[in-house]
C-alpha cells in the first residue's frame, strides 16, 4: 500500500528529476518550441516541493491535488494546466483514503491521463506528452519500472512524428526529427514514480 | 549574448517595476503580475482583460489605459499567465458590467484563460472570451493548434476598448472584437532568431543570406526558409499572403487598417522603408489604406524582422479606431 508520504516522495523525486534535466528539456524545446520547458517546470515543481513541505497533506489524493493546484498556479503555458490536471484528476480519483493500492493508483492515473487528453484535445501520435503517458500508464499492469521504460520509449518514439498539437505544430514537417519536450518530461514523472516505488518495495522486502 | 538585465529569473518583475515607476496612472502589482488602469471600475464600463507571455512588449501592458485594455496579465517570457493572475485582473476591473477576455490562440493561453473564466463565473462574474487567430502562415488548422494570434491583437484591443469606453454592453463589445478578428490577417518574416533570457542563446540558427517566412512571435522557426530578398520582394510575399487569405472573407468592400510591425530588433529606418513597399503593393492591388501604424507593437524579444497585419474596416470600425486612446504605447486624440 502507498501512503501520503510515498506520494510526497514521488513529487520530491519528480522535482529532483526536473532540476537535473531542466537544461535538456529547455534544449529540446528550442528547435520546436520556445526554449523554456525546463525552466517552467522547474519553477512549478520547486513550488510543489515547498507547498508539500509547508503543509504535508494526510492522504495520497490530497498530495496530488495540492501538487496539481500548485502547478496550475505557477507554471503557466500549456504544461501548467496539463500537468496540473493530470495530478489533480488522479488525486481526485484516489479520494481521501489514507493508503491506496497499486491497482487503485493505476486506475486513477489512467483517468488522469484521460483528462489530459480531453483538455488538450490531443491523441497518441500527435507528438505530445500523451505519447509517453499513454503507453506508460498502460504498462503499469506489469510494473512501475515497465511503465517508466514504456514512457521513455514513447518519448523517443516522438522523434519521427510530425506535431499536430501545441506550438510545435506550427512548424509542420519541420517538427519531424526532434524529440518532444513534453513527452520527455512525462517520462521523467513516471521514472520518478518507479524509483520511489522500487525504493519502498526493496525496503519492505529486506 | 549580452542582455540589459539583472538576472534571467527577474526580467519580468524588473520590467513591471519599471512600468510602475514610469506610469503612475497604472496600478502595477509586481508580485502578482497584474497591470490595471487605476480608473478601471469608474463609470460602469465593461472590463477588458488580456495577457500572454512576456517578450511581446508593448503588448499587452503597454495597451492598458483609456480607450483600450482595463488590465493585462504578463506571464513569464513566452509563457501564458496562470489562471490566478487572470482571475485577479477580472475581479479588479469588473464593475458589474462583465469582463471580456482577449486571448491569443495558443494552447497555453487558451487553457489558462479558460480555467480563469470558469473560476470567475463561479465567483458570479459575467465573462465573454474572444480568440485572436490572424496568422495566415499556419495553413492547416486541422493538423495544428490553429492559427496564431499576432498583430490583430492590437486592432481587437483598440476597437473593443473604444466600444467599452463608450459604454457598450458586454455582448456588443465581444461581437465587435470577434468582427475585428474575423476581418484581420497577418504574416511575419524573420531575419534572425531571438534570444530568450532563460536560454541565453538564439532559439534557432539562421545562416547569413537567408530569411524565415511565416514566423510566429515566439522565436519558433517559420514555415519556410529562403534566400534573403530585398524589402520590395518581402513586401510582395507578405502582403500577397495576407490579401489572398483575406479574399476568403468576402469581396473587398472598403479600406483597410494597416500595421507594419517590427519584431524587436529591426530599426524604424528599415521598417519605414519596408512600409513604403507595403504601401506600393497595396496601391498596385487597388486596396485603399484608411489608417497606418508603423512601429514595434507586437514584438518577439530581440528578433529581427517584421509582420504585416491588415484589417478590413467598415465605417463603424474606423470610427471606433479614431476615438481617443491613452496608453503607454498607443495614444491619440487626448
Amino acid at each position: 500500500m502507498r501512503d501520503a508520504e510515498f506520494f510526497g516522495r514521488w513529487m520530491s523525486a519528480a522535482a529532483a528529476a526536473v532540476e537535473r534535466e531542466a537544461d535538456r528539456l529547455t534544449e529540446l524545446d528550442s528547435p520546436i518550441g520556445d526554449a523554456d520547458h525546463g525552466s517552467n517546470l522547474l519553477r512549478g515543481f520547486t513550488a510543489v516541493r515547498a507547498a508539500l513541505e509547508a503543509e504535508p497533506p494526510a492522504a495520497p489524493g490530497a498530495v496530488l491535488a495540492l501538487a496539481g493546484r500548485t502547478l496550475i498556479s505557477t507554471v503557466g503555458g500549456a504544461s501548467g494546466p496539463l500537468y496540473g490536471t493530470l495530478l489533480r484528476r488522479t488525486g481526485k480519483e484516489l479520494g481521501d483514503a489514507a493508503e491506496v493500492s497499486d491497482e487503485a493508483l493505476r486506475k486513477a492515473l489512467y483517468t488522469g491521463v484521460g483528462a489530459v487528453a480531453q483538455l488538450g484535445g490531443a491523441a497518441p501520435g500527435d507528438k505530445t506528452m500523451l505519447d509517453a503517458l499513454v503507453p506508460g500508464v498502460a504498462a503499469l499492469t506489469t510494473s512501475y519500472r515497465a511503465a517508466a521504460d514504456a514512457a521513455e520509449n514513447g518519448a523517443l518514439a516522438t522523434v519521427p512524428m510530425q506535431a499536430r498539437k501545441g506550438r510545435a505544430s506550427y512548424l509542420g514537417e519541420r517538427s519531424i526529427g526532434h524529440q518532444d519536450p513534453g513527452a520527455t518530461s512525462s517520462a521523467l514523472l513516471l521514472g520518478a514514480l518507479a524509483d520511489v516505488a522500487e525504493a519502498q518495495d526493496g525496503a519492505e522486502a529486506r | 549574448m549580452r542582455m540589459l538585465i539583472n538576472s534571467p529569473e527577474t526580467v519580468v518583475a524588473d520590467a513591471l517595476r519599471g512600468m510602475a515607476a514610469a506610469h503612475p496612472e497604472l496600478d502595477v502589482d509586481v508580485e502578482r503580475r497584474v497591470v490595471v488602469r487605476r480608473d478601471a471600475r469608474d463609470g460602469g464600463r465593461v472590463g477588458l482583460v488580456s495577457g500572454g507571455g512576456s517578450g511581446h512588449e508593448p503588448l499587452h501592458a503597454g495597451f492598458v489605459g483609456y480607450g483600450m485594455l482595463s488590465a493585462a496579465c504578463p506571464g513569464e517570457v513566452f509563457t501564458s499567465p496562470v489562471p490566478d493572475q487572470v482571475l485577479r485582473a477580472a475581479a479588479a476591473v469588473d464593475s458589474g458590467q462583465g469582463v471580456l477576455f482577449i486571448v491569443k490562440n495558443y494552447t497555453g493561453d487558451v487553457l489558462n484563460f479558460e480555467m480563469a473564466a470558469e473560476l470567475a463565473e463561479e465567483d458570479g462574474l459575467r465573462v465573454e472570451r474572444v480568440l485572436v487567430d490572424d496568422d495566415v502562415a499556419v495553413t492547416d488548422s486541422l493538423y495544428t493548434a490553429g492559427r496564431r494570434g499576432t498583430g490583430a491583437t492590437l486592432f481587437v484591443e483598440r476597437i473593443a476598448g473604444a466600444a467599452a469606453e463608450e459604454g457598450a454592453p458586454l455582448e456588443r463589445v465581444a461581437e465587435l472584437a470577434r468582427r475585428v478578428n474575423a476581418a484581420s490577417r497577418s504574416f511575419g518574416v524573420a531575419l534572425g532568431a531571438c534570444t530568450t533570457p532563460a536560454k541565453g542563446s538564439a532559439t534557432f540558427e539562421l545562416p547569413d543570406g537567408e530569411l524565415e517566412l511565416g514566423v510566429g512571435i515566439h522565436g519558433e522557426p517559420g514555415r519556410e526558409r529562403r534566400a534573403m530578398m530585398p524589402a520590395r520582394e518581402i513586401a510582395e510575399v507578405a502582403v500577397g499572403a495576407v490579401l489572398e487569405d483575406l479574399a476568403q472573407v468576402g469581396p473587398a468592400d472598403g479600406p483597410v487598417l494597416a500595421l507594419v510591425n517590427g519584431m524587436g530588433a529591426t530599426p524604424l529606418l528599415e521598417l519605414y522603408g519596408f512600409h513604403a513597399e507595403v504601401a506600393r503593393v497595396l496601391a498596385e492591388r487597388g486596396v485603399p489604406v484608411a489608417r497606418t501604424l508603423v512601429g514595434n507593437y507586437v514584438t518577439s524579444l530581440d528578433m529581427a524582422g517584421c509582420s504585416v497585419t491588415l484589417c478590413r474596416a467598415d465605417g463603424e470600425l474606423l470610427r471606433l479606431w479614431d476615438t481617443p486612446v491613452r496608453t503607454a504605447a498607443l495614444r491619440w486624440g487626448c
